[in-house]
């Protein structure tokens, strides 16, 4: 590729990875790669076929998906479920058996996999992430290439360093103006989806840009790119700038002195040249959106809070026009319906997508404006940020208003490690899918950001946080 | 893995979009080890009530319980990267889903274990699901070195596939031995990749 054509940064760490080209496949280099509890898969795999991990110390494993969020005292042992339990026990004894570095369940700085990485520093600009999660597409808000794979793939990782890829098409986000009174950058990304629907970016790479994502922080910034592949995208990009430098500046892995000065001078270089050009383009105004709550079961199935449940009969595309019927159906939800009639059962805040300390910060500001109504979860998304928020006094906040203050994890964002919805439940929940059961069987799921989600608790219906906060 | 060739089988119809790796084997099963149990966890929410009890769902009635083929609508096994979500589809007896479109990492998933995700044209799809709705238990039949599939009332449609995908699955290739061909040449990059970045060493074992 000559030297002057413009290149977008996802091209520049597209070549700056790749190793070789082989039958239309890129071998690309992986410099780090991140494993949960259901990484098992793919230890056992690399263990029955006698492989080795070539890079050890590339390799890092969380327990995240399993752990429970209260209870912890006994450590392990002290998870009742045996299932669960030996997930746990099972994860470390590979991390331990294959030298890789373990944030352990009694880690001080135990939490999720698309949480603890940043804040320790692993992630920087212009490295290439895998993660065995379909949101490590969270890690591209640094400028690192970052894609979820499945444990074959993972295990491939482990085992060379590499990972098989044909280049995706490349696709820009341009999004411009200021943020609205009460609009979070999970309501920004609930609003793209919806635009551009659940495949509207399947076989992309998206970068991310304009004045609305420059504006936004990091936490911001990861929220949107985690929220990738609900667009059906691979990998989500952001370009480094000085708050990335900022963010990363000192964290435990983060290169220090002369080596520090080296990154930066590396890390400039990776911005979208001006003239780069995209597969596809698609602008959204900021000042359009508005705090969004999903109304279906997927993400895409999202309006403002101000709106009504669609009425599928006025639907003309008869395919859309079943999904809409399908999805109010498992929602039990009835066509016109104002969204802030929806009465809620539960309210979860935490996940990889919301919680980060500025999460827990927007929803403590939201419920110290009154008292919950419905059981309300607060699940800190590692143990730095759940040490913050008491630094902060922000526990003490949720105790007051009757939120459950708890232990880092996944907990009821994948209810895999016993924290779960009963059937027929309806949560307002900061994860990210809502997918049918995804909360638990029968569980029904309604996305929105953290200052809703608060909302949602203090008056037990989905509610427009621009009231609360007036 | 197991070569991928010819495939005739019972086909079965699924006329929803989006559907997730969630509902082809629900979370709480992502615990359980690779083998001969996945063949009831397939769909399982869909297939069992919460007392365990079997419901109407085609896939535990005959024909549709000897099913090798699903032929689905767009998006199909978006979301979560669970690979046990193949080890359900694969245990059940399901060789090849027929699809519009697939989640990128679903793709990549069957791939890796002998799972032919096969892409045909929207409205084909649709066809072939008619067909299959019209004759319950019919086969349909796939051609991986030739690329076709043969529907129903014997039309053939052409599908694309990538070549490495094609062969793979032809010769039940393992990845890992294929890219081991290539651990100089890996190794002569990581050696310049890390060079160019003193950083990255300098700062990896300080945490
Ligand atoms: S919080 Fe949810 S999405 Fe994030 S890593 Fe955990 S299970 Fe995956």
């Amino acid at each position: 590729m000559s030297g002057n054509t413009p290149q977008s940064i996802f091209e520049k760490l597209w070549n700056s990875h790749h190793i070789l080209t082989d039958e239309g496949e890129s071998l690309m280099y992986v410099d780090v790669a991140l494993a949960q509890e259901n990484t098992l898969h793919a230890f056992t795999a690399l263990e029955k076929s006698g492989r080795e991990v070539l890079r050890p110390q590339q390799i890092y494993a969380f327990t995240d998906h399993y752990v429970p969020t209260t209870g912890r005292a006994k450590g392990v042992d002290g998870i009742p479920d045996t299932g669960i339990r030996n997930m746990v026990i099972d994860l470390q004894a590979m991390a331990r058996k294959y030298g890789v570095t373990l944030f352990g369940m009694d880690h001080e700085h135990q939490g999720i996999m698309h949480i603890v990485p940043p804040e320790q520093g692993i992630i920087q600009p212009g490295l290439m992430v895998i993660g065995n999660d379909s949101h490590t597409s969270t890690h591209g808000a640094f400028g690192s290439l970052a894609y979820g794979v499945g444990a074959s793939e993972f295990a491939h990782v482990m085992a060379t360093q590499g990972l098989w890829q044909r280049k995706p098409k490349s696709m820009r986000i341009t999004i411009d103006g200021t943020l609205g009174f009460g609009v979070s950058a999970k309501d920004v990304i609930l609003a793209l989806i919806a635009h551009i629907g659940v495949d509207g970016a399947q076989g992309y790479a998206m970068e991310y840009a304009g004045s609305t994502i420059a504006a936004l922080s990091m936490e911001g910034r990861m929220t949107i790119c985690n929220m990738s592949i609900e667009a059906g995208g691979r990998v989500g990009l952001i370009a480094p700038d000085d708050k990335t430098y900022a963010y990363v500046e000192g964290r435990p892995y983060a290169p220090k002195g002369k080596a520090w000065q080296q990154a930066l001078d590396g890390w400039h270089a990776l911005a979208s040249d001006a003239g780069a050009t995209f597969d596809k383009q698609v602008k959204l105004d900021a000042a359009q959106i508005t705090p969004t709550a999903t109304w279906g079961v997927n993400p895409a199935q999202a309006l403002p809070v101000t709106g009504v449940v669609p009425d599928p009969a006025g639907v003309k595309d008869a395919q859309l026009r079943s999904e809409y019927e399908t999805a109010l159906e498992y929602m039990a939800l009835k066509p016109g319906t104002a969204l802030q009639d929806i009465k809620l059962d539960r309210v979860f805040i935490g996940s990889c997508t919301n919680g980060r300390i500025e999460d827990l910060r927007a929803a403590a500001d939201v419920a110290k404006r009154g008292n919950a109504v419905v059981p309300t979860w607060v699940v800190p998304g590692s143990m730095s940020v759940k040490r913050q928020a008491e630094k902060e006094g922000l526990d003490q906040v949720f105790i007051k208003a009757g939120f459950e203050w708890r232990d880092p994890g996944c907990s009821m964002c994948t209810a895999i490690n016993g924290d779960h919805l009963q059937p027929g439940e309806r949560c307002a929940s900061t994860s990210n899918r809502n997918f049918r059961n995804r909360q638990g069987p029968g569980g029904r799921t309604h996305l929105v950001s953290p200052a809703m989600a608060a909302a949602a608790a203090l008056k037990g219906r989905l509610t427009d946080v621009r009231e609360l906060l007036k | 893995m197991q070569p991928f060739t010819t495939l005739s089988a019972i086909a079965v119809p699924m006329h929803e979009a989006n559907i997730d790796t969630n509902q082809l084997c629900p979370t709480r099963f992502n615990k359980v080890p690779r083998g001969p149990k996945y063949r009831e966890i397939l769909f399982y929410d869909s297939r069992f009530r919460p007392d365990g009890t079997p419901t109407e769902f085609m896939l535990n009635a005959a024909p549709y319980d000897q099913a090798g083929i699903i032929v689905a609508d767009r998006n199909f096994g978006c979301g979560s990267s669970r690979e046990t979500a193949v080890y359900a589809l694969y245990e059940f007896g399901i060789r090849c889903v027929i699809a519009p479109s697939f989640g990128d990492i679903f793709a990549a998933n069957c791939a890796k274990n002998g799972l032919l995700a096969l892409t045909l044209p929207e409205a084909e799809c649709a066809a072939i699901r008619r067909q299959l709705q019209d004759q319950p238990g019919a086969k349909v039949s796939v051609d991986l070195a030739a690329q076709t599939v043969t529907d129903v009332a014997g039309n053939v449609h052409q599908f694309e596939i990538h070549d490495v995908r094609k062969r793979c699955l032809l010769e039940g290739l393992d990845d890992i031995a294929r890219t081991q061909q290539y651990a100089e040449r890996i190794a002569g990059f990581e050696q310049k990749y890390k060079q160019a970045r003193p950083w990255l060493d300098a700062a990896a074992r300080t945490g």
